[in-house]
């Protein structure tokens, strides 16, 4: 966990989605720390995010990463947090602000999808064969995974290159880990949440994302009372990556200015 | 190799030499090996790509479009990189590939499948690299492709053996501490009079390890107990411990004197002895008789560290039982019984030689002086509090202690009436 930022700036809590860690954030989430309390963190399994604190059981549901996300604001004691949570974490967000909405101040929801397979009439992009086919590629990566993370995981902490090895590990998490976090992220269904978001919510939808479609963004506004739905002129589902500037602009202009009142 | 970047320009200036006929033939031998380097990027024996940054495909080379059986104007300027992937190769591409390409500048070595025109699937290893301008400023992506599929289906052999070898050792630790459990008693009974507690740590879980406790009824308000380690690890100690335990329980049943039952042992093990393979262990065997005020013990050891008794005033001293001999090795063996009072508050320590060995990381070794001494600080504690202590004394020594360790603890607790009879209020 990093925090940075004025003690008494609003909270603004940045979550990764599946496949890499809190770095997907690094192009964003600095140009907020000079009047926000800025809190970074690595879902367990991903980044230094401890392993071992991994169990099956728990992580079976989105709801146990959103637990993880009430246990982090319940420590640090934040109160009227914006929660921007990256592709699945826009979907632990919104779970983790159904279960203790007087915490949470408002939601970004960055490339949000309620559910990736297509179910009827919803299109949600993706069909089940998909779906392990992702795993499939999990696997064919794990060998290389293996090779490279073990000495960082394993190593032995007073290594000085450590530091380096674990920017290399970006997107290299636990191999069973992402396996079962990948099976939850993509066969998840939280379309019913949607009409229970009670704090104010903006999707960021990129103008194309393979992943989470421009017709599912709209999906998730038509669905979040009240909500902001911003489309992005980026391509691709990692706007935070690709189109940094733009995408903290459109956070910004949705959270109000210094000084003024609060959403 | 996939190197034409690296062709012929470069070549020509490392060759300044001097010499024009070293350079003139170097040049000739190079040009009858390739003198075209657009021919060479087209056929080279690897697939070649170069998208934007958004991934919409700039180039390509023949290779890769014999391989995809696509037309290049079905490509360039029309498809991004991730749509000749699976759905699958999709996901992985926007949740692993794109975020690294704009982070590290490069991915190396990515498994991915590639879907050609007529729906066959080619399994292929990706390498891409971001160039950039002037300023550092990402301008596209070069993307080489290599066929991967002999080395796809090896990799999957790989994978699945090692999947079978992961659940085959987690197999092994289910039987492991299947049997493991069924050498130890489920739970320590509950005595009237008597405070029980009881530590066991496998130094590792595909093996049963060799160390060994039990309390039981012996009848008439009797109890034995014993705790011992047997000789070596995994089958033959579980065999081995079976042995012992077995034995020991019956012949407390004829004669619970602990030298008669220690002698038993000694002559049914000797009776169980192989060639070539030792069977021999060390063990103290005992009596507790519980009655209004204490609680005696008697018990006999052969070869086994000596108990330590915590008195509740502070005094730690160990209950030796001199010149008994390691159990199982010589006929005719001898063994010596010791026997102590407990008052309320006092506890007997029986342990394994995985505590008192347990070392720190420079190696120096805990001993039973070290153990000895350390137990002062425990003393006026129940069995319990006792056994706590004792399991983070050893877990202080060595984080992950490398030898199995048993820790029985009998105490005689203090009642509430021996409190208000020692504090001179008689009832």
């Amino acid at each position: 966990m990093t925090v940075s930022g004025p003690a008494d700036g609003r909270p603004l809590v940045f979550a990764h989605g599946f496949g890499c860690d809190q770095n997907m954030w690094r192009m964003v989430a600095p140009a907020f720390a000079e009047d926000h309390r800025v809190v970074l963190f690595d879902h367990v399994g991903a980044g230094n995010a401890d392993p071992s604190a991994w169990r099956p059981e728990r992580y079976s549901s989105l709801a146990g990463y959103a637990a993880d996300v009430l246990e982090i604001l319940d420590e640090l004691d934040l109160r009227d947090v914006v929660f921007v949570g990256h592709s699945v974490s826009a979907m632990i967000g919104v779970l983790a602000a159904n279960s203790d909405p007087a915490r949470f101040g408002a939601l970004v929801l960055v490339g949000p999808s309620p559910r990736y397979v297509d179910d009827g009439d919803y299109r949600g992009g993706f069909s089940d064969v998909d779906i392990e086919d992702l795993l499939d590629s999990l696997d064919s990566n794990y060998l290389g995974w293996s090779a490279t993370m073990a000495p960082a995981i394993m190593g032995n902490p007073d290594r000085p290159e450590l530091g380096q090895e674990l920017t290399e590990s970006f997107c290299r998490t636990d191999p069973d880990i992402a396996r079962h976090f990948a099976r939850v992220t993509f066969l998840s269904d939280n379309r019913d949440d949607l009409p229970r978001v009670s704090v104010p919510t903006l999707v960021l939808q990129c103008r194309e994302d393979v992943i989470a479609a421009r017709a599912v963004g709209e999906y998730v506004h038509r669905n979040i009372p009240g909500s902001e739905l911003v489309v992005l002129d980026a391509t691709g589902h990692c706007p935070n990556l690709s189109a940094p500037e733009e995408t903290t602009a459109a956070i910004r202009a949705f959270l109000p200015g210094p000084g003024s009142s609060l959403p | 190799m996939c190197a034409a970047g690296t062709g012929l320009g470069d070549s020509e200036e490392s060759n300044e030499d001097g010499d024009p006929t070293v350079r003139d033939s170097r040049t000739v031998f190079s040009s009858l090996l390739e003198d075209d380097t657009e021919e060479l990027y087209d056929n080279a024996p690897c697939g070649y790509l170069s998208t934007l940054m958004d991934g919409e495909i700039a180039k390509v080379n023949d290779t890769l479009l014999g391989w995809l059986g696509i037309r290049r104007e079905e490509l360039v300027g029309v498809r991004r990189f991730a749509d000749l992937l699976t759905g699958g190769g999709k996901l992985y591409h926007e949740t692993h590939y794109a975020p690294m390409l704009r982070m590290h500048g490069q991915v190396r070595e990515l498994a991915l499948d590639l879907v050609a025109a007529d729906g066959r699937r080619l399994p292929v290893l990706v390498t891409a690299k971001v160039k950039t301008g002037q300023e550092g400023q990402p301008l596209l992506v070069r993307i080489t492709v290599f066929d991967a599929r002999e080395r796809r289906a090896y990799e999957r052999e790989l994978l699945a053996a090692k999947r079978k070898a992961e659940e085959e050792r987690a197999r092994l630790e289910r039987l492991t501490g299947t049997l493991q459990r069924t050498l130890l008693p489920d739970a320590l009974p509950v005595i009237d009079g008597v405070d029980l507690a009881a530590h066991y740590h496998v130094a590792s879980s595909d093996q049963v390890g060799g160390d060994f406790y039990d309390v039981f009824p012996l009848g008439g308000d009797r109890w034995g107990f014993f705790l011992g380690d047997v000789c070596g690890k995994g089958p033959e100690a579980a065999v081995l411990t079976s042995l012992t335990r077995y034995a020991l329980r019956a012949a407390a049943v004829n004669d619970a004197d602990p030298v008669a039952v220690l002698t038993t042992l000694n002559t049914v093990m000797l009776h169980q002895r192989r060639p070539g393979a030792p069977r021999f262990c060390t063990v103290i065997f005992g009596v507790l008789e519980p009655d209004r005020d204490g609680l005696t013990v008697t018990l006999a050891g052969g070869g086994h560290p000596p108990p330590l008794v915590l008195r509740r005033d502070g005094e730690v001293s160990p209950l030796p039982t001199p010149g008994g001999q390691l159990v199982g090795v010589l006929p005719g063996a001898r063994f010596t019984a010791a026997t102590t009072r407990l008052r309320p508050g006092d506890v007997l320590v029986l342990y394994t030689d995985g505590l008192t060995e347990a070392r720190r990381a420079d190696g120096t070794m805990l001993e039973e002086e070290g153990l000895a001494e350390a137990a002062v600080a425990m003393t006026g504690e129940n069995a319990d509090g006792v056994v706590g202590s004792l399991v983070r004394l050893l877990t202080d020594w060595s984080r992950s202690p490398s030898d199995d360790t048993a820790i029985l603890a009998i105490g005689n607790p203090v009642t509430a009436a021996a409190a208000l009879q020692e504090a001179g209020c008689s009832t």
